[in-house]
């Protein structure tokens, strides 16, 4: 029935009959042995399509020493894992990784493939997509499936500078794929006692038929790691410049979390793209957020507004932010902002740095 | 060498606002620009020129108006520009894209060379998709250099070529075969100023156009809407939930304060986060 349906949409040649493709596949990224956090939160809201499907979820983890992020797969909502271990594929390689997935996917026949929405993520997924050839959805926030027969997946993303949202079809091929960003879908929570079925699957490409070689990787540590902070304080215009990014910083500091910035601020130069939350940066849900001189343009808020308790302080009490805060503090941020420090220093029994005086005062 | 530049002409994405009776795009007046990621390969392009000698073929695919976006790459100091236009290339997503966008680059090797290097931006402005650059790669079996924000060394001689690719955690140094496709990071270089004799060339110049007409073995069923295995479904403007939570306030600033930390430990928040 859903081959007839699809005949309607005006193609003359007679559909191919995608019955044999069932099953949600996510393809887990890692470096160095340890697993992307969005594979797993891609894994939760995979697990959610697959039941609505009445269908099988499956993994494919690849990489060299790695058996445990099969296993992992398998806690995190996996039926199935493949896994494919190879010397060859210690680091991502465009060419010997995307041959494995093409193997996986021609062998399995998911009628969905989901990969994060990474560098790595989207380098592979544009290339198998290609091979295939099937269509590719970048960047979705937001995933579904109608139920069957159509089990067609409904693949939404930000549009125009996240103006809009747009969902996105594929009708006419299998699989469907796209690639989600890191931070949006929640990880189910890890379950030991699922023990599945690892399904061992050879390496196609000999090292020396790969160009590409790794030559290092320079790990950026102090990079800010926005999506999977539990604690953003962030700022924006209303911060006036890039010295009261240090206030931001010993408020986060005494609260455990990292600093973020709207756009503004990161357009201004006033800190790095890194820290950027909504509008081609990053999509958050912290546990806490601090939304500290940021007006609250739908470009930032679409980024950050299904965190848990938001935060506004704002000198104008009729900015947009406070529609979506939970607690709204209508005042000077640069005497609001220590204070809140200190209260939370003193809470926790933290001690009292001399900069907090001093940074307070720099701006007054 | 020949290097190909990929560009797109875009509608500058952060001009474009909402109408908020009918919810949909306003179009009206939006400045068109070349999509700035591909502006810094076309920068890269010409810094390779400039110190190893190499020719510089823009090449758009687009509606005619898109000549103007090849003019301003010729301005800079690009060699010749390409616009591949048809009717039947309209509504291509990004498969069709870089079906199209592929067979002329094989054209284009045809006419000036073989090409070393094809430069696409990381992503467009509109589309922001980054999918045609790794398309174009597969289509044409190069090797793919994504998300690269620094060319450390083309070697000709060798043909091998070294970048740095910059990620989410990191900085990944990679050695590859030419040919390549790289896509390019604004990290990548600083755009430079048309000069004035390449400004005037850009006046006179006449790009080349190639139309279905021009690749006799194209597929009919890989372009276009036809083509593209992606439809777009529904649209809509993201209505952000409404909470309109409590207003903290109090007579200093550390009465704010207090009361604001009260709430925030009053609940089991505190707890989940760790707080002591």
């Amino acid at each position: 029935m859903a081959e007839q349906e699809q005949q309607t949409v005006g193609q003359k040649e007679k559909e191919p009959d995608w019955s044999e493709y069932r099953g949600v596949m996510i393809v887990v990224e890692q470096r160095y042995g340890k697993a992307k956090a969005v594979s797993w939160q891609l894994l939760g809201k995979g697990r959610e399509l697959a039941d609505k499907l009445e269908t099988k979820l499956y993994a494919l983890v690849i990489g060299h020493e790695v058996e445990h992020l099969a296993k992992e797969a398998g806690y995190y909502g996996a039926d199935e894992v493949y896994l494919c271990d190879a010397p060859e594929l210690k680091d991502y390689r465009t060419r010997p990784y995307s041959r494995v997935c093409l193997k996986v996917i021609h062998q399995v026949k998911p009628e969905i493939v989901l990969f994060g929405a990474t560098g790595t993520g989207r380098d592979l997924a544009g290339a198998i997509a290609t091979h295939l050839p099937t269509g590719l959805t970048a960047d979705t926030t937001e995933l579904d499936v109608e139920p069957p027969p159509s089990r067609l997946l409904l693949a939404s993303r930000p549009a125009f500078s996240e103006k809009m949202m747009a969902t996105i079809l594929c009708k006419r091929y299998r699989p469907q794929m796209a690639t989600a960003r890191a931070g949006v879908f929640q990880a189910l929570p890890r379950d030991e006692s699922r023990e599945v079925p690892i399904i061992r699957v050879e390496n196609e490409m000999k090292e020396e038929e790969i160009a590409a070689r790794v030559l290092e990787f320079i790990s950026e540590t102090g990079k800010v790691n926005l999506e999977e902070a539990e604690i953003i304080v962030a700022g924006g215009r209303g911060l006036g410049g890039p010295e009261a990014f240090g206030m931001l910083k010993e408020l986060a500091d005494a609260l455990g979390g990292v600093v973020g910035a709207s756009r503004a601020a990161v357009d201004a130069g006033w800190i790095s793209h890194d820290h950027q939350v909504g509008q081609t940066g990053h999509t958050v849900r912290p546990k806490l957020y601090f939304a500290i001189g940021i007006s609250g343009a739908v470009q930032h808020t679409v980024g950050m507004s299904n965190s848990e308790v938001i935060v506004a302080i704002n000198k104008d009490e009729n900015a947009p932010i406070f529609h979506i805060a939970h607690y709204g503090i209508v005042g000077d941020l640069f005497k609001i902002v220590p204070a809140i420090t200190e209260a939370v220093k003193k809470k926790r029994g933290l001690p009292f740095g001399p900069e907090l005086t001093t940074t307070g005062g720099n701006r007054a | 060498m020949h290097i190909v530049v990929c560009i797109k002409q875009v509608p500058d994405s952060r001009e474009i606002r909402i109408d908020p009776k009918t919810n949909t795009l306003i179009r009206q007046g939006v400045p068109s620009i070349v999509n700035f990621y591909d502006k810094h390969g076309l920068e890269e392009a010409l810094r390779i020129k400039d110190e190893l000698g190499a020719r510089v073929t823009v090449i758009t695919m687009g509606p005619p108006p898109a000549e103007k976006a090849l003019k301003e790459c010729i301005s800079l100091g690009a060699d010749e520009g390409v616009l591949v236009t048809d009717r039947a290339f309209a509504g291509a997503d990004t498969l069709a894209t870089s079906y199209v966008l592929a067979k002329a680059i094989r054209k284009a090797e045809e006419t000036w060379g073989s090409v070393d290097i094809v430069f696409c931006g990381k992503q467009t402005l509109d589309g922001d998709t980054g999918q045609v650059g790794p398309g174009i790669a597969c289509r044409l079996d190069l090797e793919q250099l994504t998300y690269v924000g620094k060319v450390r060394k083309v070697d000709p001689q060798a043909r091998r070529i070294t970048v740095e690719r910059h990620l989410e955690d990191g900085i990944e140094v990679v050695e590859t075969s030419m040919p390549v496709l790289v896509t390019a990071l604004k990290e990548l270089n600083k755009i430079r100023r048309a000069s004035l004799p390449g400004m005037i060339r850009a006046a006179r110049y006449k790009p080349v156009v190639w139309t279905t007409a021009d690749f006799p073995d194209l597929d009919r069923s890989q372009i276009g809407l036809k083509g593209s295995p992606t439809i777009v479904g529904k649209t809509w403007v993201p209505e952000v939930r409404k909470v309109d939570g409590e207003r903290i306030t109090g007579d200093t600033p550390q009465q704010i304060a207090e009361q604001l930390v009260e709430r925030l430990w009053s609940g089991d928040l505190s707890t989940r986060l760790g707080w002591n």
